[in-house]
């Protein structure tokens, strides 16, 4: 159980968007260009990793059937911070990301790690869950906002990539791409480690 | 009257909470494989959504502006919702056991349901009054039903259909609410002539 492993596993054999599916709903709505993707990748993993390390130092004083509340109260703290500095140094991806940065309140992967793993972990194993946790979840949000970005304008990062000849399928970028392309990938995903357990 | 009938169109056809927002989406996958619970649970939303967008509104109005603590919006409504979400389950408790035996797993659910925060911070930008608020609030719950029921819907027949072993699960569930979203875009435009 070292510090590397915790972190490995939230990459690939538990990540969180694909092999737990969770925390979907930011997913798919801000995933319509890159930098929303980055963005809010990063945004999650501060208060992932902020949370976790406050959750796992008090794990030994919050009495057992408060704990829940407790975890909020620590979670919404983190959010609030990220939220006030992303207003302050970066007002474009704070109003682009809108309502979905509050909302990292309620997303389920970081009250699942502090319930499943910070209160019961040390708070050098638990940063490590963190990071991977975060990069997992930041990069599953860049491999679909990249997809969608690219089939949907043409683009990646704003740069065009594709020839002006493509004519981009605008589909991508609205609701309903959102969902075709996570069913796809999870379709692709489960495939994929099924073939390679044989 | 126009723009409470604007609202309430708004939020369960064209703005639909799940469909185009991306609001709720846990429950929506997780709870629509029976007809019957997808119908317990879009009851128990609408409920809970009504009372905390009522809720947070007056405290938003008389509480966090006159003492100009605005920022601790986030940490103020979720630790409300909770609080709400449980206090509604004691009296229901108390009140009526059939309702409690209807809508009993479903209440603790919500508190981590993206889509009542979700509603509450919308009634706050948006800028409604008490009664837009209200609206607003069901109307959100009602577009919820619709959508959680449609997928169950669709879902109970699927059982029939032979679905790739990859793609059985989320990512069929993923692909149906694609097509959903593709058909409730279609009311885009609805107040625009």
């Amino acid at each position: 159980m070292g510090f590397l492993n915790e972190f490995v596993k939230g990459i690939w054999r538990e990540n969180p968007t694909f092999r737990i599916v969770l925390g979907i709903c930011p997913t798919l709505a801000i995933s319509t260009t890159v930098i929303n993707g980055v963005g809010m990748g990063l945004a999650a993993t501060f208060v992932l990793l902020g949370s976790n390390i406050i959750i796992s130092l008090i794990r030994n004083v919050i009495p057992d059937k408060i704990r829940i509340p407790a975890f909020i109260v620590v979670i919404s703290t983190f959010v609030t911070i990220v939220d006030l500095f992303m207003a302050a140094y970066a007002p474009d991806l704070h109003k682009a990301l809108g309502i979905f940065i509050p909302l990292i309140v309620v997303n389920c992967i970081i009250l699942g790690r502090a319930e499943a793993f910070a209160s019961k972990s040390s708070v050098w194993i638990s940063m490590a869950d963190a990071l991977g946790m975060g990069a997992g979840f930041a990069l599953a949000l860049t491999l679909i906002s990249a997809i969608r970005e690219l089939l949907g304008s043409g683009t990646l990062l704003g740069v065009h990539i594709l020839p002006a000849t493509y004519s981009p399928a605008v589909i991508m970028v609205l609701p309903p791409g959102a969902f075709l392309t996570i069913g796809v990938l999870l379709g692709l995903f489960n495939y994929l480690s099924r073939r390679r357990a044989g | 009257m126009e723009k409470l009938l604007v609202i309430i169109f708004g939020v369960i056809l064209i703005n639909n909470f799940v469909l185009a927002r991306f609001l709720g989406l846990c429950p929506f996958l997780g709870v629509s494989r029976e007809f019957k619970s997808s119908l317990s649970m879009g009851a128990a939303v609408i409920f809970v959504m009504t009372l905390a967008s009522t809720c947070t509104w007056f405290i938003h109005r008389y509480l966090l502006i006159p003492y100009r603590v605005e920022f601790l919006q986030t940490i103020v409504f979720i630790l409300v919702i909770a609080a709400l979400v449980q206090f509604v389950e004691m009296v229901i408790q108390r009140v009526s056991p059939l309702l409690q035996k209807a809508l009993g797993i479903y209440l603790p659910l919500i508190t981590t349901n993206c889509a009542v925060l979700g509603v509450c911070l919308l009634n706050i930008k948006e800028d409604y009054s008490l009664l837009e608020t209200i609206v607003h609030g069901a109307g959100a719950g009602v577009g919820f039903t619709i959508a959680i029921l449609i997928m169950s819907g669709i879902r109970e027949r699927l059982v029939l259909g032979r679905v790739p072993s990859s793609m059985q699960g989320f990512p069929i569930s993923f692909i149906i609410a694609c097509v959903m979203a593709l058909s409730f875009f279609g009311f885009q435009g609805f107040f625009t002539r």
